[in-house]
């Protein structure tokens, strides 16, 4: 065990436990809660992995942006203060979701344990190198994820305007 | 040094958590917090390979910025979309049999 194992299994508890608080409690509001703290315990792993520049990142677009948004959804479409079981499927459902879930994860771990046995020392990269490579080796892709999210902003725009059917007046 | 086991296992356990919150939920919004989880595992997986060495072009790192990207992408137009069906059946029930009345004949 060095210091960064140890590091890395309290973020990595902390992560995995609010991850699964997240998708299991009956609160839905509390279920937005606990995603934040699983983003910003994974923000936490990333620090510890030595990628500053996508920890703040992720703390910034995840924890700032996505989870604001979660909870504006749930306000929008009303949802119910307090705990209520239906926010769940029935028992024999999640028993199957439970199993399925517990398979991805036997299986990804039969393929990714056996290449993780030794001590590697981790590369440090630089947040000058992450921008130099941004803007050099992959600015085609970037530029294309700048268009990308402008079509989700007029996708998201024309979806919320076309709601109703044709034939309906529109109030 | 580190151990790159510890990343793996975190990283497949965020995995099968976010397939289960997919598939175990009712409410749309929750399903797309299982979406988030794997999307996170999934960041979680490329930084441990950027951070292990043997990068070039720092991809690791990049490719998980253009991850977290498309996530946020992702988000708003799935929200853009739930707050749709929310006004259209006016619940977010995906497990409730489509109604044939609305919007035109439905499935």
């Amino acid at each position: 065990m060095t210091s960064l194992d140890i590091a890395f299994l309290a973020t990595g508890a902390i992560t995995v436990a609010a991850a699964l608080l997240a998708v299991t409690t009956r609160h839905l509001v509390h279920s937005a809660l606990w995603l934040v703290l699983a983003l910003g315990g994974l923000a936490g792993c990333y620090l510890v992995l030595g990628a500053e520049l996508v920890a703040l990142v992720q703390v910034l677009v995840y924890v700032g942006a996505v989870v604001v948004l979660v909870i504006f959804a749930m306000m929008l479409t009303r949802a119910p203060i307090g705990p209520s079981p239906d926010h769940s499927t029935s028992r024999l459902h999640r028993l199957l979701a439970a199993v399925l879930g517990a398979g991805v994860t036997a299986l990804l771990l039969a393929v990714l344990l056996p290449l993780g046995g030794e001590v590697v020392a981790r590369t440090p990269v630089s947040t000058t190198g992450i921008a130099e490579d941004i803007f050099g080796t992959w600015v085609w892709p970037f530029e294309a994820l700048s268009l990308l999210l402008l079509i989700a902003l007029i996708g998201a725009f024309a979806v919320s305007r076309l709601t109703r059917p044709a034939g309906e007046v529109r109030r | 040094m580190i151990h790159p086991a510890l990343p793996y296992a975190v990283a497949a356990a965020l995995i099968g958590i976010g397939t289960y919150g997919i598939l175990a939920r009712r409410n749309a919004v929750l399903v797309l917090i299982g979406v988030e989880l794997v999307l996170g595992g999934a960041g979680l997986l490329l930084v441990t390979a950027g951070a292990l060495g043997g990068d070039r072009w720092s991809s690791g790192n990049v490719l998980t910025l253009f991850v977290i990207t498309i996530a946020a992408a992702e988000v708003v137009l799935a929200l853009a979309v739930i707050v749709a069906v929310f006004r259209a059946r006016g619940h977010i029930d995906i497990t409730a049999p489509a109604d044939p009345g609305a919007n035109g004949g439905g499935s």
